[in-house]
């Protein structure tokens, strides 16, 4: 009987780790892919978030290089404890990215700076070139490092 | 009139030991600052309840006014605060109390440890404590993203990812908190709201009341 009782509550509260999420679609950017140098840009692009019963426009950003002909795209997030990264924010390191939160760092390629807070690189996005434009695609753990 | 009252139910019901055995009894001169002032330091654990029954009534009367929805929780609390009468006085109860909550079983927790009073037999009474002293600070954590601004969002963020970082489970504790794997919003909102007014003030009275009857049974511990 306490099963009885419990299963439906318990089911009920996990629901959000057992959910199925579909994989996302790709999001066209305003930035020229022909643009794109050696040099990390900040590129932004905004997308409709469903969040439960709350639909919204939501801005996010990449950092976005050409590594030859390959196009990478980083996440700003700081994978020590979530704030966002900029290229080039601390002078005394103008080629990696920085972290303004507990000053981590991580080289162009996001791979992140030993003894500095971050445990991991940056975060990759899939992305894709679609009629001379940028689309971002979902997140993935860095694939170049 | 009072007495009559008190009387008349008393013959009925008997609740003259009820009473007696929660309220009367002795308080030792080793803890009574009227008798060494320096005794203070006893009063720590009384003050922590204290405190903690001021947030429970100051957080009911908020919840009058409060809506845990992301659309109108921070104007919910602007509205509290700035449009009704006293508002800024029961808010600022509930915002003050909740870090001399903190501070207040943080000193009772030292004096404990430095008067020897965890000893035994009184373990088991320590293991409740530091269990309470985890619902504490569950509630200060629910309860800070509540009036749902940037600074309450983005404490939260680092906060979900500290979760995060637990080895294996890590990813399950954060979308069980998060109520979303990537988002955190509208069912964020509403999770801590019910684990900070259901589930861990539930949690607070039961190990509460653990830890008050373990006390009658076992006395204050004895002077230095």
């Amino acid at each position: 009987m306490a099963a009885g009782m419990l299963m439906p509550m318990v089911r009920f509260a996990v629901d959000p780790i057992l959910q199925e999420h579909g994989a996302g679609d790709y999001i066209l950017t305003d930035q020229a892919v022909a643009d794109l140098t050696e040099e990390p840009v900040r590129v932004d692009f905004a997308y409709e978030q469903v969040d439960a019963w709350y639909t919204s426009e939501v801005t996010s950003s990449a950092w976005v290089y050409k590594e030859g002909d390959k196009i990478v795209a980083l996440s700003p997030v700081c994978k020590h404890l979530g704030c966002t990264v900029n290229w080039a924010a601390d002078p005394e390191h103008p080629t990696q990215f920085f972290c303004p939160c507990h000053a981590g760092r991580y080289e162009k390629n996001g791979q992140n700076i030993a003894g500095t807070p971050p445990l991991g690189p940056l975060d990759e996005y899939q992305v894709e070139e679609r009629d001379g434009y940028l689309a971002i695609g979902a997140v993935q753990a860095n694939t170049i490092v | 009139m009072l007495n009559k009252l008190y009387d008349w139910v008393d013959e009925r019901l008997d609740i003259t030991p009820i009473w007696r055995d929660i309220a009367d009894h002795e308080v030792p001169e080793h803890v009574n600052p009227a008798h060494h002032f320096s005794a203070f330091v006893y009063c720590f654990g009384g003050l922590t309840f204290f405190i903690t029954v001021i947030q429970i009534l100051s957080g009911m009367f908020l919840t009058m006014y409060y809506v845990p929805d992301i659309e109108n929780a921070w104007e919910s609390v602007y509205y509290l605060q700035n449009e009704v009468a006293f508002g800024e006085i029961v808010r600022g109860m509930h915002h003050w109390g909740a870090s001399l909550v903190v501070v207040m079983i943080f000193l009772h927790t030292l004096r404990v440890f430095f008067t020897g009073s965890y000893k035994k037999p009184r373990e088991l009474n320590w293991i409740v404590g530091v269990m309470l002293f985890g619902v504490i600070l569950g509630l200060s954590f629910t309860g800070y993203l509540l009036p749902w601004d940037m600074k309450a969002l983005f404490a939260t963020k680092v906060g979900i990812e500290i979760a995060a970082s637990v080895p294996v489970i890590g990813e399950s504790i954060k979308i069980l908190l998060a109520g979303d794997s990537t988002i955190l919003g509208a069912q964020t909102l509403t999770r801590f709201f019910a684990i900070h007014v259901f589930f861990l003030p539930a949690a607070l009275l039961g190990l509460l009341a653990a830890h008050f009857i373990m006390i009658r049974r076992q006395g204050i511990s004895g002077p230095l």
